[in-house]
């Protein structure tokens, strides 16, 4: 039967929701009461049905409005997609990759079909069929890290590997939680997370960085991370902050639930079998408060989360201004009661 | 000298004679201290195989102190700017073994870098040495334009007019630390412009 595509904006109107189903598939972060960095790293198999993790490379009912609104930053500003010359190999690899993985997944809707290096790939719910040779850059109208992530839900990092560090020398980063890929193009690991505050001095990005250096191919790994944002808005990228910032402003008593949101990126670590890069896909889930209160156990626990917060985290996630706002209202939502532990709803 | 700071903001040393076939220096005005100094440390004939790119600072001074030095190519540009062409194709036409050198101020150690970058060369295989104006090229986030030689925080982005908060978060490929609008979730809040990079 296949998805039901949304028709629905990230701008402007706002129009995004989730379905009831939507709802309860959502990508809670948070397994206790309270939150800290750790290198909440995990092997990325395959999930319980219904749930985000059914497949490795999750297609959702927001894909539609998602690519639309992609093609809408794009066309704003095209810096927001780059890659390095020594990248295109990786590129391919990633097109291979996507095409494999949302094939495998949604076969009602996309179709690969492979005769040597002449490929065949139908996208239904975008109306693509096309032909191309595999490797040639001239056969498809744009390069093969573009065509498929214009085609594909979330960011996507290539990172190169070597000098035993990872380089941020490819992306399609469109919805990201504040970060500049034109900026942080060509950095190593640790350069591009030098503005994280607290995580350095714990020795995380040391552990992350030997974990992913090793990751082999056909064996992902994943973590989840999560912000605030005040709208369902996808492009809060710095270029834009002077657009969406003063958003944080306007949050009040009254609209609390419908206008915070809770953003969940879901990221994966892949090999590249080809160039030996590792792609970096940070698929990003949003929901209002609204929505996620419907769920009793993750209302209670956001409460004490957000309550709770080491102030150098609530600064650099963005979310002073509406703090004591969006606390005052949660708290009325969490009777004290002990919340199970794990992810899930109740 | 600039202070401790985060991870991606560039951490400058001491020039030392690396052993190599050819050494370019690339300095505008303090920095020429930093070259003679080393001078007095490298061995007989070093400057034999060397050539010195010297963009003078406003008083114009330490050319001759450059000079004394014998390198086997001495020239002197008015800018960076001026530059750049005659760097491109040094850069371009180079053989391995050429060991590159860069003193002076940021804005100066960054551009040299971003052109020898842009040639294939390591950063970290580059000696370094600050000297002289902590002033910093920012790049606006938002517009994208490059203002050099900002003292204050926050400071005006020279394109978009826009205030900015300069980060310590720093690129080597576009030489330059990151701006970003300070009072963007709320343009009537104007904080104090104070100079602090000099």
């Amino acid at each position: 039967m296949g998805i039901t595509f949304r028709k629905e904006t990230f701008r402007d109107d706002f129009t995004f929701r989730n379905s009831p189903e939507h709802i309860r598939r959502f990508p809670f972060p948070f397994h206790e009461d309270a939150y800290m960095y750790a290198v909440n790293i995990e092997p990325h198999v395959v999930g319980p049905k219904g749930s985000v993790l059914e497949n490795l490379i999750d297609v959702d009912e927001h894909y539609v409005a998602e690519m639309q609104d992609r093609a809408l930053v794009l066309a704003e500003d095209p810096l927001r997609c780059q890659s390095l010359p020594h990248m295109t190999l990786a590129g391919w690899d990633l097109l291979e990759l996507l095409m494999e993985q949302q094939a495998l997944g949604y076969p009602e809707h996309f179709t690969l079909t492979r005769d040597g290096d002449r490929w065949r790939w139908i996208n239904r719910p975008l109306g693509i069929d096309d032909t191309f040779t595999f490797g040639d850059t001239s056969t498809l109208p744009y390069g093969p890290m573009e065509y498929i992530t214009r085609q594909s839900q979330g960011d996507f990092c290539i990172l190169d590997q070597r000098d035993g560090n990872l380089w941020m020398d490819a992306g399609m980063v469109t919805t990201q939680a504040d970060w500049s890929l034109d900026f942080d193009i060509g950095m190593n690991f640790f350069e591009w997370h030098a503005p994280v505050p607290l995580a350095h001095e714990k020795g995380i990005f040391v552990r992350a960085l030997k974990f992913l250096t090793n990751i082999q191919q056909g064996k992902p790994a994943r973590r989840l991370n999560w912000t605030m944002t005040i709208n369902p808005r996808l492009d809060t990228s710095p270029e834009n902050y002077h657009k969406w910032g003063p958003d944080r402003a306007t949050v009040t008593p009254e609209n609390v639930g419908d206008k915070v949101h809770l953003r969940v990126e879901l990221q994966s670590f892949w090999r590249l079998p080809r160039s030996n890069g590792i792609v970096f896909p940070i698929r990003c889930y949003l929901i209002k408060m609204d929505e996620l209160v419907t769920q009793p156990k993750w209302a209670r626990r956001l409460h004490r989360v957000i309550r709770d917060l080491p102030e150098e985290l609530a600064t650099y996630k963005g979310l002073t201004r509406f703090r004591p706002t969006l606390v005052e209202w949660l708290s009325k939502l969490d009777d004290g009661s002990v919340t199970s532990s794990g992810f899930g709803p109740d | 000298m600039a202070v401790k700071s985060i991870i991606s903001r560039p951490v400058y040393g001491t020039l030392s004679p690396q052993p190599g076939k050819h050494h370019l220096f690339i300095a505008d005005a303090e920095g020429a201290l930093a070259i003679a100094e080393m001078a007095r440390r490298a061995p007989p004939g070093f400057f034999d195989d060397a050539e010195i790119v010297f963009i003078p600072g406003p008083d114009g001074k330490h050319v001759a102190a450059l000079e004394a030095l014998k390198p086997e190519q001495f020239h002197q540009a008015p800018s960076f700017a001026s530059l750049l062409p005659r760097l491109r194709q040094t850069l371009a036409n180079a053989h391995m073994g050429l060991r590159l050198y860069l003193a002076g101020t940021e804005g100066l150690i960054g551009q040299a870098m971003q052109v020898a970058l842009e040639a294939g060369i390591d950063h970290t295989s580059m000696q370094t040495e600050h000297r002289g104006s902590l002033a910093r090229r920012m790049q606006c986030v938002h517009c994208k334009g490059i203002t050099e030689n900002v003292t204050t925080q926050p400071a005006t982005c020279a394109h978009c007019g826009l205030l900015l908060l300069v980060r310590d978060h720093y690129s080597r490929r576009i030489a330059a630390f990151q701006g970003v609008c300070i009072n963007a979730e709320d343009r009537s809040e104007v904080p104090p412009m104070e100079e602090i990079f000099r």
